[in-house]
């Protein structure tokens, strides 16, 4: 699938330098193993977002999901490199140096130089992680201008989905969960806020979430690029139908935005639109 | 002395640091506030230890005044302090004391009072009154005889 | 008279002026101003609390066994996940490490005779019980207990949306168990300050000691907000303020004006700055704990002493600048700057990982209860803080935060320290307190147990959160493959449960057939483990010289003393008596205790 053009994150994708060196010669194997690290991770990065798997993360439909995923793969590798190598000292540590004797053994307190060592090493593996992260989260949290706008307003325990500049307006509250139709390829922006208490915006297909919270206005931009229903849930608990605070995305081609919207002007999609116009539903 | 104060002037250094960079990365004034406490709570304690260590190493000087020579560290600052250099009275430890638990019950009171009803309060402020008018008679008899 | 202890210069015998005549049964247990006493009180209260809570989080493990459960309300479920929350984190992991097995072992490893505000460490017990107390009333009031979450986040926590009185009641139960913990703090800190025995300098403390020292400095800067805090949301529960509320401050076009009312991210800014300290004032101590367990087991020192002190003291002052990590999704915080500070978090506690890992290489390492509890900790909090650095990556962090990844993130990272540590430090320290021994093999059984219910309740819940299953939910949509998952998790909860079972058995075995412990059965390292198991009414009828940070260690082997560096001098064949060879060190005249190669005077 296509990165978004121009992705800063590219000229990144490059292993880290090294750090330092010298003093570390009677640390072959440690060594060795612990630039393993520092390379897979770079190596992980790199090779993100072509054929790797996802790790267990949703496969995102749009493309600052992408950049998300592919963040989530570096980490994921350098993660899963660290723990195993940690792993296995622990493990032959505690399986080598076992009781054999009653012999104490040499009553070793400092190692000045593996200290040193294995304090430099994770702060340069945490720069270059947060390094990526620095552009990874300029990307997903960008503000292009939009081709479509979607005010999401959160209430116990629903969505209002309000298309202004095309006067539609969804409305569902739990048990029969509002759908949020948007366009395929198009720039999206979706500004969140809530008419009563914290609530999430999440939906796993986009591999993102945002607080809708009283008071604030939360903008954020997708750009999706498959079609399809996806399912979304409020995520901050918010009282007693938390559970239930559920949505759909569907995702049209802009063809069919288009007569979806002409077909929904004027007025909520809900039998319970009078519910939400006013007071959304607060208290318990 | 020394290892003390270096450690809560530390703390204040830290934070003093963040406190600055936070301010000026973020504008944010919530954050800024509580960061600027804790600098606070390593600078007060950590300039009374400092002044401590100074006067235990000969300093006539406590803080801006004049005071008797206090001299040697503690034996519990030095490396090379026998058991014995720590002779004489440690402290005053009350043999046992119901005050506390009167303290204890009279705040529980005074809390619930928030809950169920301002009746309450006068029972939980009673208690409490005795028990610090309890603890500072206790004090200054030298024990619970 | 009051009691005042006065070491006799002769013989450095410790004397008391005074004899104990004080009252006897439960108004002895109510008088008590022994830190010993006080920290057993906080050991039981904190452990009953932590079955109770245990049994509810069974309750919620239940309830999602099937993906519209029938097992509660959802009312019931919300409540449920509150409490568990709430018990554990104020009530069970910090007051048993701060309250109960610091008040316990800290004088003693600093060779003070008590804390060194005896009646405050009582108010502070008091008032930790009042607070459990006042939480547990939650359940007997109309309306039911608190359920706004552990979190509390207004403006769910305000009383237009939560109005009952078990909010009141966990809300006032947490200013009281904060005041708790600010009293306690205090006096660790003047303990560790003012009271350590001639020759016991900061840097010969052990690690223990000094990881609740930095606690204590965390609990000040830590809880303290949080009572502000609480006290400004009781305000606008009932005195009508408007600091988070924002009710009655709508537009008409029904949109929260911001400008006319309270603010819901100032209350996350505040609990978190709490909040995430005390993520670190529970695990500090464990780490102690740890630290204390490994070199004893290994029979070694512990690996780079300096090197984790100063890790301990990073660790503490980068967790106060990181409380918005908990708050990358609401859009108003600086993403950089919490997330780098986050990320460096990683590099103090890789340190203390390896310096563990130093410590067991080429050790001889005894396998008892207490140290497999340590390696099941290093397993657990090695995954909890691989998973904490990719949380502390905003873009990662907007997809699986309030999911079940979280979940699983923190409960191995809190488990691991609180349950594993914890319970390590119980295992170990035991024998001190009761003078009598718990059964191995039973302790191992429970090792096991737990070992396996852990990975089994855990694993499946980070791939549910990867899947997007949010937490705090009471039901979830069929279709998903969720249900097994879930239904793994239950299966471990009710084995780590089940572990806690053998617990109590192995407790009672230890009642009802004794096995003396004697004064030092590990061969243990710190002072602690040189007086009677368990200590006089004010600890030490003598010391030994200290002059290394293991006093009991460098009496019981003055022929193999620490060796500062790899290439230092070494005793290759050194040996000595082990547990059972000696049953302990014998108490020998005091002076004895010198390492050599140290001038003894």
């Amino acid at each position: 699938m296509d990165p978004p053009s121009g992705n800063p994150s590219a000229a990144l994708d490059t292993p880290p330098r090294h750090g330092p060196t010298g003093a570390l010669g009677r640390l072959p194997s440690r060594r060795s193993r612990l630039w393993a690290v520092a390379a897979a991770a770079a190596g992980g990065l790199l090779l993100a977002g072509c054929n790797l798997p996802t790790f267990g993360e949703t496969k995102p439909i749009t493309s600052q999901g992408q950049d998300s995923l592919k963040l989530w793969q570096g980490f994921f590798i350098t993660g899963a490199v660290v723990f195993v190598i940690v792993f296995s000292l622990i493990a032959w540590a505690s399986i080598r140096y076992r009781r054999r004797s009653h012999a104490i053994p040499r009553q070793t307190q400092y190692h000045t130089v593996l200290e040193i060592f294995y304090t430099v090493i994770p702060i340069i593996m945490v720069l270059v992680l947060f390094g990526f992260t620095f552009v990874s989260e300029n990307n997903v949290d960008a503000l292009p201008a939009p081709k479509v706008s979607v005010t999401v307003t959160a209430f116990q325990w629903g969505w209002r989905f309000h298309y202004a500049k095309q006067d539609v307006t969804v409305i569902g509250v739990e048990l029969q969960d509002p759908e949020m139709v948007l366009p395929q390829g198009e720039t999206v922006r979706i500004s969140l806020r809530s008419h009563d208490v914290v609530h999430g915006f999440f939906v796993p297909a986009f591999d993102f979430s945002r607080y809708a919270q009283p008071g604030i206005t939360n903008r954020f931009t997708v750009n999706l690029h498959t079609l399809g229903t996806y399912r979304g849930q409020c995520t901050q608990y918010c009282g007693l139908f938390h559970s239930l605070m559920r949505f759909r995305v569907r995702v049209v081609t802009p063809a069919q935005f288009a007569a979806w919207l002409r077909s929904h002007r004027s007025g909520g999609t809900s039998s319970r639109a009078s519910l939400t116009a006013s007071a959304g539903g607060a208290g318990k | 002395m020394k290892v003390e104060s270096a450690f809560l002037l530390g703390i204040a250094t830290f934070f003093g640091v963040i406190s600055i960079s936070y301010w000026f990365t973020s504008y944010e004034d919530g954050g800024t506030m509580m960061l600027v406490g804790a600098t606070a709570l390593g600078v007060l304690p950590g300039c009374y230890y400092y002044f401590w260590h100074r006067r235990f190493r000969g300093s006539k000087y406590f803080f801006w005044g004049k005071t008797d020579r206090v001299v040697g560290t503690r034996p519990e600052d030095r490396d090379d302090a026998r058991i014995e250099d720590g002779a004489g009275v440690i402290s005053a430890f009350p043999g046992s004391s119901v005050w506390p638990f009167v303290f204890g019950s009279g705040a529980f009171v005074f809390l619930l009072a928030f809950v169920f009803g301002v009746w309450l309060a006068a029972v939980g402020i009673s208690l409490i009154v005795t028990a610090l008018v309890g603890v500072t008679a206790e004090s200054r008899r030298g024990g619970r005889h | 008279m009051t009691d005042v202890i006065i070491p006799q210069v002769a013989g450095g015998e410790y004397a008391h002026v005074h004899e104990e005549h004080g009252p006897t049964g439960l108004m002895k247990w109510i008088t008590t101003t022994d830190h010993k006493v006080i920290g057993m009180s906080y050991m039981i209260t904190s452990v009953a609390l932590f079955y109770i809570a245990g049994l509810l989080a069974l309750g919620i493990r239940v309830q999602l066994t099937t993906p519209h459960g029938t097992f509660i309300s959802f009312q019931q479920y919300n409540e449920l996940f509150t409490m568990h929350g709430s018990i554990m984190m104020y009530l069970f992991a910090g007051p048993f490490a701060f309250g109960g097995l610091a008040n316990y072992i800290v004088p003693l490893q600093v060779g003070a005779p008590d804390m060194a505000f005896p009646r405050l460490n009582a108010l502070s017990y008091w008032l930790y019980l009042g607070g459990s107390i006042m939480m547990l009333m939650g359940f007997g009031v109309a309306g039911g207990t608190a359920d706004f979450g552990w979190v509390a986040y207004a403006p769910l926590s305000t009383s237009t949306y939560t109005p009952g009185l078990g909010e009141d009641l966990w809300i006032m139960a947490l200013v009281l168990t904060g005041f708790s913990a600010i009293f306690t703090g205090v006096n660790l800190i003047a303990t560790i300050f003012y009271l350590r025995a001639p020759g016991m300098t900061m840097f010969r403390m052990p690690i223990f000691t000094w990881n609740m020292l930095v606690t204590g400095i965390l609990i000040l800067i830590a809880f303290p907000v949080l009572t502000a805090a609480l006290v400004m949301l009781f305000c606008d529960r009932h005195f009508g303020t408007k600091i988070y509320a924002v009710t009655g401050c709508h537009t008409t076009a029904g949109i929260v004006d911001a400008h006319a009312c309270g603010s819901a991210v100032l209350w996350q800014n505040l609990f978190w700055f709490f909040g995430h300290p005390e993520v670190y004032i529970l695990a500090l101590p464990f780490f102690g704990i740890a630290t204390e367990i490994f070199p004893v087991f290994s029979r070694k020192p512990v690996f780079g002493y300096k090197g984790m002190v100063f890790a301990t003291m990073s660790i503490a002052a980068l967790s106060t600048g990181v409380w918005a990590h908990h708050m990358f999704t609401t859009g108003t915080v600086l993403l950089p700057f919490f997330s780098l500070m986050s990320l460096l978090i990683a590099v103090p506690t890789g340190i203390k990982f390896f310096n563990w890992i130093g410590t067991m290489w080429r050790g001889q390492l005894v396998y008892t209860t207490p140290m497999l509890m340590s390696i099941g900790f290093l397993f657990a909090f090695l995954m909890g803080g691989v998973t904490g650095v990719m949380l502390a990556s905003p873009p990662i962090d907007f997809f699986v935060h309030t999911t079940y990844f979280v979940v699983a993130h923190f409960h191995q990272v809190l488990f691991g320290t609180a349950v594993f540590a914890g319970f390590a430090g119980f295992y170990y320290w035991y024998p001190k307190m009761f003078g009598r021994m718990l059964n191995d093999r039973l302790g191992k059984v429970h090792f096991v147990l737990l070992f396996v219910g852990f990975w089994v309740t855990f694993i499946p819940q980070y791939v549910l959160g990867l899947h997007g299953m949010p937490r705090r939910v009471a039901s979830y949509p069929t279709g998903l493959g969720w249900q097994s998952w879930n239904i793994a998790s239950t299966i471990g909860a009710f084995m780590i449960a089940t572990s806690f079972m053998v617990l109590l058995v192995n407790v009672w075995v230890s009642w009802r057939y004794p096995v003396p412990a004697g004064d030092n059965p590990w061969d243990a390292h710190t002072l602690e483990w040189f007086t009677t198991s368990p200590p006089p009414h004010h600890n030490y009828t003598h010391l030994p010289q200290i002059r290394s940070e293991r006093p009991t260690w460098d009496y019981n082997h003055p022929d193999a003393p620490t060796i500062l560096h790899r290439h230092g001098p070494g005793h290759p064949n050194g040996h000595g008596p082990y547990a059972g060879d000696g049953g302990g060190p014998t108490h020998g005249n005091g002076s004895a205790g010198v390492a050599p190669g140290v001038p003894a005077t």
